[in-house]
């Protein structure tokens, strides 16, 4: 694993991707290493494209803003074009089944899985995307364990809907290992 | 030699003071400390607060905890001082200008909040400090160094205004009405919750003077002689009334005071810091 | 094992700071991005008995935390641009009638409603000349999570011990981002509370210092000393004068409060400055983007470093002054057109290189933007 990971998480407002943001950052700090997570908003972030950013490192992190991105997750066409050349060469690049991806595009690896069907239609709340995304991101790269993702995750969300969000995370796993 | 009241509230080695003389302020400061006696409010726990203007020299005069601040803001300064401390007696004293121009925002919340203060406007119709300026309560056509012309603006009723922002008590009596002002100063001390009696005052010196009002007997006259009880005004055509206005208590209510509201949120949320 | 570590918001770590040092008076008005500093206040106070509210208007905001102060309370208020422009008549205020305020500024793109989501750090002459006069003036510059919270203690420190308004001069970088912090026991950091007099003093004078202190001892109201306060120039009763002298008096000691304390109160960071060459001058949000850049430029063999200063205002000129014989280039990297390194400007004289690299666009300074001026600067 590299010392510094920079992980973009893209999408429209109102996704959950800040809180997926948190939750990542949140997992790290369990895990024992330093994590900054920041955001951007304005009138981007209404239905257009707005990001999450985290950095996970074992070593002090001084820059906190994500430059080219290790790992960019896009749930939307308008998220992805926007971002789809902020990331490193050797980026995992994960986007929702709907995105149209850019082949002339160098990156490490694409991801296409269907997270917003997954979370509409299999768990029956869109609401959850941004969790199922998390399962899937924890799956393809480990960048934080299993165990502390979990963790995290229940943290974060309202004891009714624990369960929801274990399923959630569980499917985002299963949209990899498959 | 000294009044009894003199003695014991009004801080003489202050004196003389700086309003003019036929200026009515010293009448409205006089009934505040007289109602304040009969009320027996202990003096360390009375805190004066006011903002800027010949109002606002008041307080220097009175042997209060005193506060002297900005233009427009006492009773945010109040405020605080009533949040931090609800034990201490809050006064605000406040000008026309001061109270209902710069400070017009700062008024209507406060009545709003029913926050414990008590604000008696200073109301001498012209911003006299400055030197002769118009104010929200100049009469229309009247005279000011920046109304040259006459005044084309329309006024405020700020007692009726505090009372309709949410003000449990406003009244408004003037210099020449003095018992009757003691009484409603002392009523709005008494009142728990926002409480504003607005005193008309006379400034010979800068709104007599450019509005031929004469001197500071002819002023005071003319108060006694244009102030109109509510019940009397009730009956009188709009003609009748032209040039006059009406005094009285225009609201008494009881409403929820707000530091006791908060006061009843921290103990409703004792033992659940998990601190 | 026991880890008091959390990840915790820049603005939710200031709250935290300023309830840890003891403040129990919040009142302010929302606007981005400062507005987490009004509705945490609005969750924690009452839980600790202390009093928040939201006022009608920013300069409300300011004028409710000032009477709280007088009144013996630690009270802070918080704002961005535009409101810390209507709240600059007040600071002076609290100024002149030394009274203890803390006065958050997280900073966004101006001028006027600017970018109200974006970081800048327009707002640092501001802080110094924004209210009109000549007034002391302690502004502190938090990098990090932790700072805001470590800061804010300090910040609220200061105001106690010197009766001054002390600005914290954040931005919406350090604001917003959430960060890795380990919270501080009691005890851990210094709490600092105000002088008030010893009662009973028949001859007690609000405004009247010792020989060897600039600073009153200041009952607060209702404590059974009954005295006045002023906007206007004042003597040592509290009550106004317009003599000349006193007004020489009081602005000189007022003026000295700050200035002769200067050692107390100016603080710093150093980072690779020994041996530098080229020193990058940054605060705020942005020293996390020059820290980088210095180690960058350290890998490809150029001998940088980094000086950070964590109190803005006073300026921290001797030390800078001295770097600036040292070293062959001073960069200052800050959010703007040029504002602090108009200071450093005039203290290095012509000891060395001066460069800057700035940008006021709501973009943060990217390390390789500052990496590539040092070499340039060079």
């Amino acid at each position: 694993m590299m010392a510094q990971n920079e992980i973009r998480l893209t999408g429209s407002g109102g996704q959950g991707l800040i809180l997926a943001g948190i939750i990542l950052a949140e997992a790290a700090l369990l895990q024992g290493d330093n994590a900054v997570q920041s955001q951007s908003y304005g009138p981007e972030a209404r239905g257009g494209a707005s990001k999450s950013e985290v950095i996970i490192s074992e070593e002090d992190i001084d820059f906190p803003k994500v430059n080219k991105a290790d790992i960019l997750l896009s749930l939307t066409q308008i998220a992805y074009d926007k971002y789809k050349k902020t990331t490193k060469e050797s980026a995992t690049v994960i986007v929702d089944s709907s995105i149209k991806i850019d082949e002339t595009l160098k990156v490490g690896k694409v991801i296409r899985i269907p997270i917003i069907d997954t979370a509409s239609n299999k768990i029956g709340k869109s609401i959850v995307s941004n969790i199922v995304a998390l399962g899937a991101i924890q799956e393809e790269t480990g960048i934080v364990k299993r165990g502390f993702l979990e963790k995290a995750v229940l943290n974060r969300v309202p004891a009714k809907f624990k369960d929801l969000n274990r399923k959630a995370l569980s499917e985002g796993f299963n949209l990899i290992k498959e | 030699m000294a009044s009894a009241l003199t003695e014991k509230y009004i801080r003489s080695d202050k004196f003389p003071h700086m309003w003019c003389p036929g200026c009515g302020h010293g009448i409205i400061m006089r009934s505040i400390i007289d109602a304040i006696d009969r009320l027996g409010l202990e003096k360390d726990k009375v805190c004066v607060v006011s903002g800027i203007g010949c109002s606002s020299r008041a307080p220097g005069y009175m042997d209060f905890n005193t506060l002297h601040t900005t233009h427009g803001r006492a009773l945010p300064f109040a405020t605080g001082i009533k949040l931090a401390n609800p034990d201490l007696h809050v006064i605000v004293v406040s000008g026309d200008g001061d109270s209902s121009a710069i400070g017009g925002n700062h008024l209507i919340h406060a009545a709003r909040r029913n926050i414990d203060i008590t604000t008696i406007v200073f109301n001498n119709n012209i911003y006299g400090m400055t030197g002769g300026q118009y104010s929200p309560t100049t009469p229309t056509n009247y005279f000011g160094t920046t109304a040259p012309y006459g005044n084309i603006d329309r006024t405020f009723d700020i007692a009726q205004l505090a009372g309709a922002a949410g003000a449990t008590y406003a009244a408004r009596s003037t210099v020449f009405h003095v018992p009757q002002l003691t009484n409603y100063i002392e009523n709005a001390l008494r009142k728990k919750g926002f409480s504003l009696v607005e005193a008309i005052s006379t400034c010979p010196t800068s709104f007599g003077r450019r509005n031929k009002k004469g001197d500071a007997v002819d002023m005071i006259k003319w108060l006694k002689d244009s102030a109109v009880t509510t019940t009397k005004a009730a009956k009188m055509s709009e003609e009748e009334m032209d040039g006059k206005f009406t005094i009285g208590e225009f609201k008494d209510t009881e409403a929820p005071e707000y530091v006791e509201e908060y006061d009843k949120l921290i103990e409703r949320l004792k033992g659940e810091d998990n601190e | 094992m026991e880890n008091n570590f959390k990840l915790m918001q820049g603005n939710e770590a200031c709250v935290e700071g300023a309830l840890y040092a003891g403040m129990r008076f919040y009142s302010g008005y929302p606007i981005t991005p400062s507005t987490e500093l009004m509705e945490k206040s609005a969750i924690r106070l009452p839980l600790k008995g202390g009093k928040f509210i939201q006022m009608e208007d920013e300069i409300g905001g300011i004028a409710a935390a000032i009477g709280a102060s007088l009144t013996g309370l630690k009270s802070m208020t918080g704002t961005s641009g535009p409101g810390f422009s209507l709240k600059q008549e007040n600071i002076g205020y609290a100024a002149i009638t030394e009274v203890p305020l803390v006065v958050v500024n997280i900073q966004r793109g101006g001028p006027s409603t600017g970018l109200p989501t974006s970081p800048a750090q327009g707002d640092v002459m501001q802080a110094m000349w924004g209210t009109h006069g000549d007034h002391p003036v302690i502004a502190l510059s938090p990098s990090s999570v932790r700072e805001m919270f470590e800061l804010t203690v300090r910040a609220f420190n200061l105001a106690e011990k010197f009766r001054t308004p002390v600005i914290l001069l954040a931005d919406e970088i350090v604001g917003h981002m959430r960060e890795k912090i380990v919270m501080p026991k009691a005890g851990d950091l210094e709490v600092v509370n105000r002088k008030e007099p010893a009662p009973n003093n028949e001859n007690y004078l609000p405004y009247a210092v010792d020989e060897d202190s600039y600073v009153p001892e200041i009952a607060s109201f209702g404590n059974g000393y009954r005295f006045h306060v002023t906007g206007l120039m004042h003597d040592e009763t509290g009550f106004p004068s317009n003599s000349t002298e006193n007004a020489e008096k009081l602005i000189k000691r007022l003026m000295a409060k700050i200035s002769e304390n200067k050692e107390e109160i100016i603080d710093f960071e150093e980072y690779m400055t020994e041996d530098a060459d080229i020193i990058i001058l940054g605060y705020g949000g942005t020293a996390r983007s020059v820290k980088s850049s210095v180690k960058a430029l350290r890998k490809q063999g150029i001998k940088a470093g980094m000086f950070r200063p964590k109190t803005i205002w006073p300026f921290p000129e001797e030390r800078v002054k001295e770097l600036s014989k040292q070293a062959k280039a001073i960069l200052v990297a800050e959010l703007n057109l040029g504002q602090y390194v108009l200071e450093v400007e005039r203290v290095i004289k012509n000891n060395c290189k001066l460069g800057f690299v700035g940008k006021a666009n709501g973009e943060v300074l990217m390390p390789d933007e500052i990496t590539a001026k040092a070499k340039e600067v060079l």
